[in-house]
């Protein structure tokens, strides 16, 4: 499989997004809780607490929508500031009550647009960074599908980061990166390759974890495993102390 | 032969105005004319604001800036710090530190070769330690003449081991911004740079210590979406470009035109981004006036007190 297959499926419509993840791990245990206090509430971004083997655990994820009605209602995946700022609320609460977090990654892109710039989208992001970093909680990041850049990054500075076995990870899209290497934004195949975006290709940088099995449909027995296996690393996560856990998140990224 | 010339030619009819035309004792006088003095093109800059044509001198000593109309034209990062730091002062880090082609990404090592060469640095950032009206403090200063201040490995790795130094030796840090954003040619690691800094900046602030950026045109992408906007305190030039999403990419996206003056200091300024926007020639005063009121000056006043 290239790069470049990896990035078809990646965007594939019929991919599960967050809200597929979502159901089938914690069932109907999850309460979605909305709004970012500031100034709106992006329905890009999904947060809420949730129930994971008897224990609460907060889960926050980017949704592309699962049809076109739902993805324009969902900006395609792209959220603007209060997003971010909605996560980051969450990421707080869960702090306080002592709950990890779960964060599911599927964004090609922070989105770029007046009202995200006018609304500080760079300064949304730089917080989330700077906020993770040191959240006294375990954070465990998953990209589902698409990773873009800084929009996707500020979900996944994370004790772990994991990725589905076709899920993408990259600083810029195939076809900027094509655009302005070869002013041919066509050349998507050929950028694909050359910006090493694939789960195989991360796991060898040391960027990711963990790589996971793709569901080949939603009554797949993968979401049991995958469950058991998040259970199983928030149970790792919180026998650290904050200090530990802090120190190897910070270590974590300071090696890159 | 002879006869033969004069016939391939034309007569045209202004060659017997020409010949006509009286003498004028005031034209055809050459250079003597001129009443004002020859300079060399390259002791002229023109302007690309006001058009007005500049002399190179003049605006070296307006700190690089258009004495007509204010435009801050675009200064390398050593000019930077000659004009903020006190005479002397500057001890630099990491100097030697420089960026290899990580991920073997077509063309990166023919670009960074020539980056060098141009900006005759190593890295898109200088680091170092300096004093600045007296204060102590770490300062970071990005250099848009190496490939338009792309944040790199390196890059990062200087700004978190600048901001490393400053925690353990308890001191304000400093950072002039300028940049195109991460370096899409070392890929997902120049993304992690953003992370990397951010926890940097993190642990800096916790240990109650101040941080100020100055935004510098352009500012944009992944250096705006992380510790460019971390600071206690945000300054910015007047008129740079300070942007997560470029102009050029959000037309794009948007397919509309942006209006004028979007996404400039001045504009962040009113949408409560950046605190203060400072001309080039108070900065130094400015950045004083903050240190000595966060403390910065206590230990040398302390000093003299002894």
């Amino acid at each position: 499989m290239s790069a470049y297959d990896s990035v078809t499926a990646a965007r594939a419509n019929d991919r599960p997004t967050a809200i597929d993840y979502i159901t089938k791990i914690f069932g109907n245990s999850f309460i979605e809780l909305h709004g970012d206090r500031h100034y709106a509430d992006d329905k890009a971004v999904i947060g809420g607490i949730a129930e994971l083997n008897g224990k609460p655990v907060t889960v926050i994820a980017i949704e592309k929508g699962r049809n076109l009605k739902e993805r324009m209602e969902r900006n395609f995946g792209s959220a603007h500031p209060e997003g971010y700022r909605k996560a980051l609320r969450l990421m707080k609460q869960a702090e306080k009550f002592h709950r990890p977090v779960l964060c599911f990654v599927d964004t090609s892109g922070a989105y770029c647009g007046i009202g995200a710039e006018e609304r500080g989208q760079g300064q949304a992001i730089a917080e989330n960074l700077m906020e993770m970093m040191t959240l006294k909680t375990p954070i465990l990041s998953v990209l589902i599908g698409e990773g873009g850049s800084g929009g996707a990054l500020a979900l996944a500075v994370a004790d772990e980061v994991w990725m589905l076995e076709n899920a993408i990870y990259s600083v810029i899209s195939p076809e900027g990166c094509a655009s302005i290497l070869w002013k041919d934004s066509t050349k998507t195949a050929e950028a694909s390759e050359c910006l090493k975006l694939t789960s195989q290709d991360l796991f060898k940088l040391g960027v990711i974890e963990r790589i996971i099995r793709e569901p080949k449909n939603l009554d797949s027995v993968m979401f049991d495993s995958f469950k058991t296996l998040i259970a199983q690393t928030f149970d790792k996560l919180e026998s650290f102390d904050t200090e530990t856990l802090l120190n190897k998140r910070y270590n974590r990224f300071r090696k890159y | 032969m002879l006869y033969g010339d004069w016939s391939g030619e034309a007569l045209n009819t202004s060659d017997i105005f020409n010949f006509l035309k009286p003498k004028n004792e005031l034209e055809n006088q050459g250079e003597s004319v001129e009443n004002h003095p020859f300079i060399p093109n390259e002791l002229w800059v023109k302007c690309p604001v006001c058009k007005n044509p500049v002399l190179s001198s003049d605006l070296n000593e307006n700190f690089k800036v258009c004495p007509k109309c204010g435009y801050h034209f675009r200064i390398g990062a050593r000019q930077r710090i000659e004009i903020t730091v006190d005479a002397e002062s500057f001890e630099e880090f990491d100097a030697e530190l420089t960026s290899t082609n990580i991920i073997d990404f077509p063309d990166y090592t023919r670009k960074l070769k020539n980056a060098k060469l141009n900006s005759r640095e190593n890295e898109s950032v200088i680091t170092g330690r300096a004093k600045i009206g007296g204060c102590e403090t770490v300062l970071a200063v990005m250099n848009s003449q190496f490939m338009m201040g792309s944040m790199g490995t390196v890059t990062g790795e200087k700004i978190t081991r600048a901001f490393e130094y400053a925690t353990e030796n308890s001191l304000p840090v400093i950072v002039f911004t300028v940049s195109g954003g991460a370096r899409m040619q070392e890929g997902i690691l120049s993304l992690m740079q953003m992370a990397k800094t951010s926890g940097a900046v993190k642990r800096h602030s916790d240990a109650g210590l101040l941080y100020i950026t100055v935004l510098t045109d352009p500012t944009t992408g992944g250096v705006t979406a992380s510790f460019a906007m971390e600071g206690d305190i945000i300054l910015s030039e007047p008129k740079a470009l300070i942007a997560f999403a470029g102009p050029r990419v959000i037309e794009q996206t948007i397919r509309q035109k942006l209006p004028k003056d979007f996404q400039s200091a001045e504009f962040l300024l009113e949408k409560g981004f950046v605190d203060k926007v400072v001309a080039r020639s108070e900065m130094k005063k400015t950045l004083t006036k903050l240190l000595i009121l966060h403390g910065c000056g206590t230990e040398a006043i302390e000093k003299e007190g002894d």
